[in-house]
């Protein structure tokens, strides 16, 4: 496992720049909502990567079998409730998309802030 | 006789991924939706087959065989069916094209 | 082998994340965000979280698709490119990232048994769970039971997106369009293709069955109520999208729904009130049977009945919100 010693936390860095870059540099709505949704993933994989014990297995624990090493539990119950949460929000965020679309007849950012600027 | 075992299961592991990897370069090499969507389905389903064949023979005579053997019945149920209705939704939207104007984009 | 393996489904997420914020097609990036959430819940497996791994398929892979695509299907398919310079935004992220690539070099490596995290409460959990609860889950006993506070707030969470997914897109209709007939146009579905009809209708109830299995399974394995609800959430959606949405809300009318997002929250809080009534603390749910370790079973079979019940309900009345909006604004 020394290999993937830090390959984890790269790769979470990675996707959470990406994620970000998505969010601040498209205009485009969905594509924020989207960009997000990569942002809470990387947070979701940072967690997850810390719960690894080498050699254990997954926290259930099995009758009759001792000396097993188990993975952290608590990072895991932390994550499923992040994970529908996020799907909460996203769900939400979707909604007022859609309503800014009828409302202002388009989801590009900068026009539906020149819009209010104008109005 | 494990050693048999191990034998047929590492056959079927190739024989799946090689199917799969020669349907995933037939998606990236045909030439229009539908060829393309013949590659990949066709092959999908028989590497599906191949691939969890070996798993099963791996497992041995347990629950995890049952188990398998329900998640391929349910592959080989649904993944024809989402290929057919992929192809059906575009040949609707090919004759939906011919007939209208271009949808507007945001 | 693992490691190999490992290496090569976090790479395949950053290509796919790179592909997602590349496309200009929003169809193809919600497709690709949905094998971006499958590679994920592999990764999981592989880090010995299989609860999670389960979530994040049924939730991420499948719901959120669903509710991008009916977002998608109301407003535009297609995003113009940006004419801007992103000189701006690529300087202040790869700020962040080198400063958050510094931080990464502190972090013990993967693994480490003597890592912090692993130190204080997580060996209490896995050593005092099979004397106290005694179900072999330690995270949904965690979940359920240590953490039950937690749990309940994020019902509540779930509870407040459904009403305000309903708030904003249940107001200012079209006159006349509140729910359409089920043999208007638009609502047809897939109604005259054989073939996904007649597979569907074999499959629904094998996936309705196996999100009950899921949900009572949760303490004997990875399981509980939010697997099982984003589980047959799916299969009433996929109801909805073979045979109109007119026919599953006829199945499930908006009442009935709305009552099970309010009645697993409910759920959820009356067995924590009952606890306090027999003498014990919210929540607590030794008090629950004669003898605590049975109370506490009890205890978590309701709440993830709560849990569940919720979960179904919620998302179920988001999807009818989006599938009943009428694009033709």
């Amino acid at each position: 496992m020394e290999l993937l010693g830090l390959y984890n936390y790269w790769v979470f860095v990675a996707l959470l720049m990406i994620g970000f870059y998505a969010v601040i540099a498209k205009s485009n709505l969905v594509k924020k909502l989207i960009g997000l949704s990569i942002f809470q993933a990387a947070v979701f994989l940072l967690y997850i990567s810390m719960d690894k014990v080498e050699g254990g297995t997954a926290p259930i624990i099995q009758a009759g079998v001792v000396d097993q090493v188990y993975s952290n539990p608590l990072p895991q119950v932390l994550i499923l409730t992040a994970i529908v949460v996020g799907i909460s929000t996203t769900a939400l965020g979707l909604a007022i998309v859609v309503r800014i679309k009828e409302a202002y007849g388009t989801i590009k950012e900068h026009e539906v802030s020149a819009m209010d600027r104008e109005a | 006789m494990n050693l048999a075992l191990d034998i047929a299961s590492w056959v079927l592991f190739g024989i799946g991924s090689l199917v799969l990897f020669i349907g995933a370069i037939g998606v990236l090499r045909m030439p229009t939706l539908y060829t393309r969507m013949h590659a990949a389905s066709l092959t999908d389903s028989l590497g599906a087959i191949a691939v969890l064949g070996g798993i099963m023979l791996q497992a041995g005579w347990s629950l995890a065989a049952l188990k398998l053997l329900a998640i391929l019945l349910f592959l080989l149920l649904t993944s024809p069916t989402s290929s057919y209705a992929l192809a059906n939704a575009a040949v609707l939207a090919e004759k939906r094209d011919a007939e209208s104007a271009p949808e507007p984009s945001a | 082998m693992t490691i190999l393996f490992a290496l090569f489904l976090l790479t395949m997420l950053v290509i796919t994340a790179v592909a997602i914020v590349q496309t200009t097609d929003l169809f193809a990036a919600v497709m690709l965000l949905g094998i971006f959430s499958l590679l994920m819940a592999a990764n999981f497996f592989v880090l010995d979280a299989a609860d999670v791994a389960l979530t994040e398929a049924a939730v991420g892979a499948g719901i959120s698709t669903v509710l991008f695509l009916g977002a998608l299907a109301l407003t535009a398919a297609r995003e113009r490119p940006a004419a801007d310079r992103p000189w701006l935004p690529l300087l202040v992220v790869l700020v962040t990232a080198a400063t958050v690539v510094y931080a990464t070099f502190d972090k013990p490596a993967l693994g480490d048994p003597n890592a912090p995290v692993h130190q204080h409460v997580a060996p209490w959990y896995l050593s005092e769970t099979p004397r106290l609860i005694d179900i072999p889950n330690v995270v949904t006993a965690v979940l359920g039971s240590y953490r039950g506070y937690d749990t309940l707030g994020e019902v509540f969470v779930v509870f407040a997106a459904a009403i305000g997914v309903l708030f904003v897109l249940s107001g200012d209709r079209p006159v006349g369009d509140v729910i359409r007939p089920a043999d208007a146009p638009t609502t047809r579905g897939l109604k005259h293709h054989l073939i996904p009809r007649i597979v569907g209708k074999l499959l629904i109830p094998f996936i309705i069955l196996f999100g009950l299995y899921v949900q009572f399974h949760g303490e004997y394995g990875p399981g509980g109520g939010f697997q099982a609800g984003a589980i047959i959430a799916a299969g009433v959606i996929l109801y909805a999208l073979l045979q109109g949405e007119g026919r599953a809300l006829a199945a499930l009318p908006e009442p009935v729904l709305k009552a099970l997002v309010a009645g697993g929250a409910l759920l959820y809080t009356l067995v924590g009130v009952v606890c306090m009534f027999l003498g014990g603390n919210f929540l607590e749910y030794s008090v629950l049977a004669a003898d605590s370790v049975t109370g506490q079973q009890v205890g978590i079979i309701l709440i993830e009945a709560g849990v569940g019940v919720a979960v179904t309900g919620v998302l179920l009345c988001i999807f009818h919100a989006f599938a009943a909006r009428d694009p033709a604004h």
